[in-house]
């Protein structure tokens, strides 16, 4: 409560002094303060300062996905063999590879590969996985143990072995790379999220919804699914950066996203093998983007865990 | 509604009147909880016997109150009631149909007519939902009212009985107390028009001016809506000013039923006295002058019952055959039932 109190004091002759009047105002804050767009960024850059970096990465990324086709005019597919593996300058800016194309324009669009591809995964993954979570916690039993049985199957396999075992099935190409990617998130979220619906399953409110006769999908999706939002947003947000990391590590294996189109991991593998030594730009600067974006997205995802589960910190 | 004259109402005049028809009836209930063991296969080793052959009959318009210690299966039998639990054997009979041998399809129907009022206000309810959606959903899905602007009509009528402002609709129920919260589940499970509410220790969590105004509700709304209560509670003075007769169960056993004032006035079970006996008097001088009589002993585990009579191991009255013979649950006086040899 901030307020004032005004006083209005007399010293009388007698050297007494009177307080006759006393005002006291009193200023309410309102108890659900409606903060400033402004007010909200600064708190945010108070209590997450490094939340906030990433989220600066984050926006930064998708800015460039969004309007690249503004940010430059240059065709990123664009072969101009007479500037092949041009060091950076005035004429490009981050050089050009050994296809004589524009560096800057390719990290700019590959922006949007990895974004597309990291938020497709992430989001389909998580999803599938919060409603095999939850249905596995609610259901119980033998579905449950089925359920968890090749979830631990599935989560045996390290990622990328088991993406790239999912890409050598189903060949190389954007819509594989996505499956591979989603397949080994679905069970690591799952797992998460049945173990907070297996708490809330437990709880009153679901024997209430029972006991009011409602169907199992609409216990699951109207009970249960908003009571683990929690853990479902933290999975989401750290699935992002992992799954722009394994984009770029199945492309620059080649079993990722193919040439010609623009993407980080494939611009690495390009460049990495034969012009490390002559021509280290067209190595370097994909490299430094895989890493801020993963660094980017990593933070924002801890920014994001410690705002909704403070529980979950230490893990 | 009236809150403070809750201790004014003359018990027998509050607790109005009610028609022999018998709206629920369960026989012999069981209910046993597997205990299990091994990592692979699970070996049943044991049950936890929470219920064991409990029987009785509830009549229209009647609140029948269940009252024991904790543990003693009052719970598990009103869960199983509404199908909340699978029973193990027996029936439970609403107006002739066994609800145990219905499908979940056929069940519906049923729980329409049979609600529930949970203990704990704090979280028998969705911390998601507003208040209008916990009350209007289960209209909403079983297409009781289809039209929203009725429905919403009706969300603000139910909450207007339960004694709540209109404007609780919108609010979720973190921002409500705990016998406001109480009132939105009693709303809640009167949003389907039921006939026959079980309410599990419905104000047990509610300090005690709450729980006056609670039970005051529950009565207005049995005379206005003529329900049927199963009433549920750990707390004798409760029961006694809110039901028409009493049941009392000890460790899974149904040890005497009778009339509220019968079963107060003149106790034949040995538990029941001895439980009667633990109810403090409001007077310290009157407290520390009469002689306690004490239960000795603990509730035996509901894993291993004792033989015979499950409450000889702790009864001044035991003679040799109590643990052997299981005492029948028989009518000693019209109404009043015991399950004691040697009354």
């Amino acid at each position: 409560m901030r307020g004032s109190i005004r006083a209005f004091v007399t010293v009388e002759d007698t050297g007494m002094v009177t307080v006759s009047e006393i005002q006291v105002e009193e200023q309410f804050e309102d108890l659900s303060p409606k903060t400033t767009f402004m007010g909200m960024i600064s708190l945010m850059l108070r209590k997450q300062p490094l939340g906030s970096f990433g989220a600066v990465i984050v926006i930064a990324m998708v800015f460039m996905a969004v309007f690249a086709e503004i940010l430059t005019s240059i065709d990123p597919e664009d072969n101009n063999l007479e500037y092949m593996l041009t060091a950076p300058g005035e004429m490009f800016f981050l050089g050009t590879d050994q296809f004589g194309r524009d560096l800057l324009t390719r990290i700019i669009y590959g922006a949007r590969t990895a974004l597309f591809v990291g938020f497709t995964c992430a989001i389909i993954g998580s999803s599938l996985g919060l409603v095999l979570g939850v249905a596995s916690a609610y259901f119980g039993g033998m579905f449950d143990l089925i359920i968890q049985r090749v979830v631990d199957v599935i989560m045996a396999f390290p990622l990328i072995i088991l993406a790239l075992a999912v890409v050598a099935t189903l060949g190389p190409g954007v819509e594989n790379v996505i499956i591979a990617i989603t397949i080994p998130f679905i069970p690591q979220c799952a797992r998460v999220v049945r173990s907070n619906a297996l708490a809330i399953r437990e709880i009153p409110y679901i024997d209430a919804a029972r006991a009011l006769g409602f169907s199992h999908v609409r216990i699951i999706m109207r009970h249960m699914v908003p009571n683990v939002m929690a853990p479902f947003l933290i999975m989401l947000t750290s699935f992002l950066g992992q799954a722009i990391l394994l984009e770029a590590s199945l492309s620059y294996l080649g079993m990722g996203v193919q040439e010609p189109t623009a993407a980080w991991g494939l611009m690495l593998q390009g460049g990495a093998e034969e012009y490390a030594e002559s021509a280290p730009w067209v190595a370097v600067w994909p490299g430094i983007a895989i890493s801020l974006a993963v660094f980017g997205f990593n933070l924002f995802g801890d920014a994001v865990r410690d705002t909704l589960d403070p529980k979950l910190r230490s893990q | 509604m009236s809150t403070t004259d809750a201790a004014v109402r003359d018990d027998a005049q509050f607790r109005g009147t009610h028609s022999d028809e018998v709206l629920v009836e369960v026989k012999d209930l069981k209910m046993f909880f597997p205990v299990t063991e091994g990592v692979f296969i699970h070996r049943v080793v044991a049950h936890v016997k929470a219920v064991n052959g409990v029987s009785f009959q509830i009549k229209k318009g009647e609140t029948l109150g269940l009252v024991g210690e904790s543990g003693c299966g009052k719970t598990t039998t009103g869960r199983c009631m509404i199908q909340l639990e699978q029973a193990t054997s027996g029936e439970i009979l609403y107006q002739g149909t066994d609800l145990t041998k219905l499908d979940s399809q056929e069940m519906i129907d049923y729980r329409k007519k049979i609600q529930i009022i949970f203990q704990d206000p704090f979280s028998s309810l969705n911390p998601r939902m507003t208040i209008g959606d916990i009350i209007g959903e289960p209209m909403k899905v079983h297409g009781i009212i289809d039209d929203p602007t009725e429905r919403r009509q009706r969300v603000l009528e139910l909450l207007a009985k339960c004694g709540l402002k209109a404007n609780f609709a919108e609010r979720y129920p973190h921002e409500m107390s705990g016998g406001q919260r109480q009132r939105v589940g009693i709303a809640r499970a009167l949003a389907m028009n039921p006939e026959f509410i079980i309410c599990d220790e419905a104000v047990s969590a509610l300090d005690v001016s709450i729980q006056a105004q609670v039970i005051n509700l529950l009565e207005d709304l049995r005379e206005e809506f003529g329900l049927t209560y199963l009433f549920i509670s750990h707390d004798l003075s409760v029961i006694r000013h809110i039901c028409h007769r009493v049941a009392v169960m000890y460790l899974g056993n149904m040890v005497e039923l009778a009339d509220c004032d019968e079963l107060y006035d003149n106790p034949l079970h040995p538990y029941t006295q001895a439980l009667l006996e633990a109810v403090p008097i409001p007077d310290p001088d009157l407290e520390k002058a009469r002689a306690h009589k004490i239960v000795k002993g603990e509730i035996p585990s509901p894993m291993n019952p004792p033989t015979g009579c499950v409450f000889h191991p702790r009864c001044e009255k035991a003679v040799a055959s109590c643990s052997q013979n299981v005492p029948e649950f028989r009518e000693v006086k019209p109404g009043h039932w015991v399950a004691c040899t040697e009354v």
